[in-house]
């Protein structure tokens, strides 16, 4: 009972904050509510005991790419932290309404009517914490559920990825005068 | 106890909130922020159809960790891309790139 009371305030943080992000005029204030989802989806994986991915999420998502994300926004433009250049266009809200509420009534019946989860759902599921040591084992083990091979991808996808913003970032050759005369 | 249908209502709507925003959104940054609502829910599916369905395994919660792995390195890398594109074209919406080379 006290999980599921805590379920609904963090599910009501959630969608408000969804919706306050997606809707706001400033971008710093959609950043903001960006922070405030997830650490409520952080709460959530600490509802269904994961807490080793609550704290990735929090050090990761919340940690990390709200950083990014607020140095991107102060270094792109400064217009828009007085508010963004966006008037609602009328044709395309409504649009993306009909999309929206037309996918979300369709993934709501395909999830809720089909006879495959009454079956399968455990009621003994909220018990058990993945401990420490068996996730660094499974992480690390070339077993049949092992997940070394993903673990050793992911990083060699780092590195083409620090390798590819390095590149991205540095077009010009002669460099910095350029960009200093362009900042000014 | 939660129900599982309750996990899924909610990251079905955190889904299309982040939909609309994605088409509502003029301007890079804030499209890729609706982006990031979109995988938010798809990580939080994956931990609750772990969880609630098949609790002997722990398959889901590798997804989800290699998911917020990858999708911060997604992030740096489009953000290092808009960052390039409002040096070259001093505008950071959708509109402004309208050819792939310049």
């Amino acid at each position: 009972m006290a999980r599921l009371i805590m379920f609904i305030i963090l599910a009501v943080v959630i969608l408000a904050s969804a919706v306050f992000c997606v809707t706001t005029k400033r971008i710093m204030r959609a950043a903001t509510a960006l922070l405030f989802v997830l650490f409520a989806v952080a709460g959530l994986y600490f509802i269904l005991d994961y807490s080793f991915l609550g704290a990735a999420q929090i050090s990761i998502y919340a940690g990390g790419i709200t950083m990014m994300y607020i140095f991107a926004i102060q270094l792109v433009d400064k217009n828009t932290l007085q508010g963004m250049r966006e008037h609602w266009l009328g044709k395309k809200t409504i649009l993306a309404g009909a999309i929206s509420l037309v996918g979300f009534a369709t993934v709501v019946l395909v999830l809720l009517k089909n006879a495959f989860i009454q079956k399968v759902v455990s009621a003994d599921a909220l018990s058990n914490e993945v401990n420490m040591s068996d996730i660094g084992r499974t992480l690390m083990s070339a077993d049949k559920y092992g997940y070394v091979l993903p673990f050793e991808f992911i990083s060699l996808f780092l590195l083409a990825c620090i390798i590819g913003g390095l590149v991205i970032l540095n077009t010009k050759k002669d460099g910095n005068n350029n960009d200093k005369e362009e900042t000014k | 106890m939660i129900q599982i249908e309750y996990f899924f209502i909610l990251s079905g709507l955190l889904f299309f909130i982040g939909v609309f925003g994605f088409v509502t959104r003029r301007n890079l940054i804030a499209m890729l922020i609706s982006i990031e609502l979109v995988l938010n829910s798809v990580d939080l599916n994956f931990a609750a159809f772990n969880r609630l369905l098949f609790p002997d395994g722990s398959e889901g919660m590798f997804f989800t960790l290699f998911s917020i792995g990858i999708s911060a390195a997604e992030t740096a890398v489009a953000l290092a891309i808009i960052i390039n594109v409002y040096r070259h074209f001093h505008s950071d919406q959708v509109n402004s790139i309208e050819n792939m080379k310049w």
